[in-house]
């Protein structure tokens, strides 16, 4: 049992346990905490593995990014959570029962199982001297091109729609001064005489 | 039982985390902001195996596909917690149960 294989217990260990604390707690803030707990436990993981370039971007794509957009979501919107646990669940023994089923046998297929069903040879290998980032933006830029624009396109549709959704329709436009509308402004479509009885309020 | 690590260590970490955020959607089913959040650990668990694959094998195309991976999450949390945000200001609630009447 090498060093390498204690840190990966380590850091797999901390990280289930934060998912299993995102999934169960009520709290939407301490949630969002153990996510980015998570995040940099899985950040580590991928260190462990030799992806460093992911592990960057999973620290600055999702703890900078996504965890702290669902934080201020969650802080925005206030929501009164002893409403949303009133009605608990009560079908959660039979669902961890399946989840327990369905972990078992994916589990023991890979236990018992001696066949490989992939192919060994590799199109883009990882040389053993090469730096990680710049092999990756070798092949990113030249073979995975059209995906790589493909997938900017989605992140410039989701930045736009996202936008557009927030936007509040009053102050959607602009105001600004229409000459015309006040050059055709008259006495009839401005002005009415109401008559006020004593006592009583109008109508606006 | 335990000397070095190999694939079926990472595999099986992203199977458990796979189920957990399986399991998140189905405990969590009032709160959609928890559910988010499960979707969010499913996708991190494909991006785990996905890296395992591509370490193990040698072979540099995993760690792209994760790339596209993040993407997609990104686009995703976005314009949910958008949809969110508007759904809660026209509503004031945002569970789940609620949200069987969004026509027009």
């Amino acid at each position: 049992m090498n060093f390498i294989t204690i840190l990966f217990y380590l850091f797999s260990f901390i990280l289930i346990s934060s998912a299993l604390v995102v999934v169960s707690t009520r709290n939407s803030v301490h949630s969002v905490m153990f996510l980015i707990l998570a995040f940099f436990n899985a950040a580590a993981l991928f260190i462990l593995l030799g992806a460093e370039f992911l592990a960057m971007l999973l620290i600055v794509v999702y703890v900078g990014a996504i965890a702290v957009l669902f934080l201020f979501v969650v802080m925005m919107l206030n929501v009164d959570a002893s409403k949303i646990k009133a009605k608990i669940n009560k079908h959660i023994p039979i669902l961890l029962c399946f989840a327990a089923i369905l972990f078992l046998e994916i589990f023991l297929i890979l236990r018992v199982s001696t066949i490989y069903p992939y192919e060994k040879a590799s199109l883009y290998p990882i040389l053993a001297n090469s730096n990680n980032v710049k092999t990756l933006g070798s092949i990113l830029y030249t073979d995975f091109f059209l995906p790589f624009e493909l997938a900017g396109g989605i992140l410039f549709v989701a930045m736009i729609g996202a936008i557009v959704l927030t936007l509040s329709q009053r102050k959607r436009f602009i105001k600004k001064q229409k000459i015309s509308d006040q050059v055709f402004r008259n006495k009839a479509n401005s002005l009415e005489i109401v008559k006020v009885k004593i006592g009583e309020g109008i109508n606006l | 039982m335990m000397e070095e690590l190999t694939i079926n260590h990472f595999f099986t970490l992203s199977l458990l985390l796979f189920i957990i955020g399986i399991s998140g959607i189905f405990i969590n089913r009032k709160n959609i902001i928890s559910l988010l959040m499960s979707i969010e650990l499913m996708l991190l668990s494909v991006n785990i195996n996905f890296a395992a694959f591509s370490s193990f094998n040698q072979d540099l195309a995993g760690q792209v596909f994760a790339i596209f991976v993040l993407t997609v999450a990104g686009a995703e949390a976005a314009i949910g917690l958008a949809i969110l945000v508007i759904y809660f200001h026209n509503r004031k609630t945002i569970e789940v149960s609620d949200i069987s009447s969004m026509k027009g």
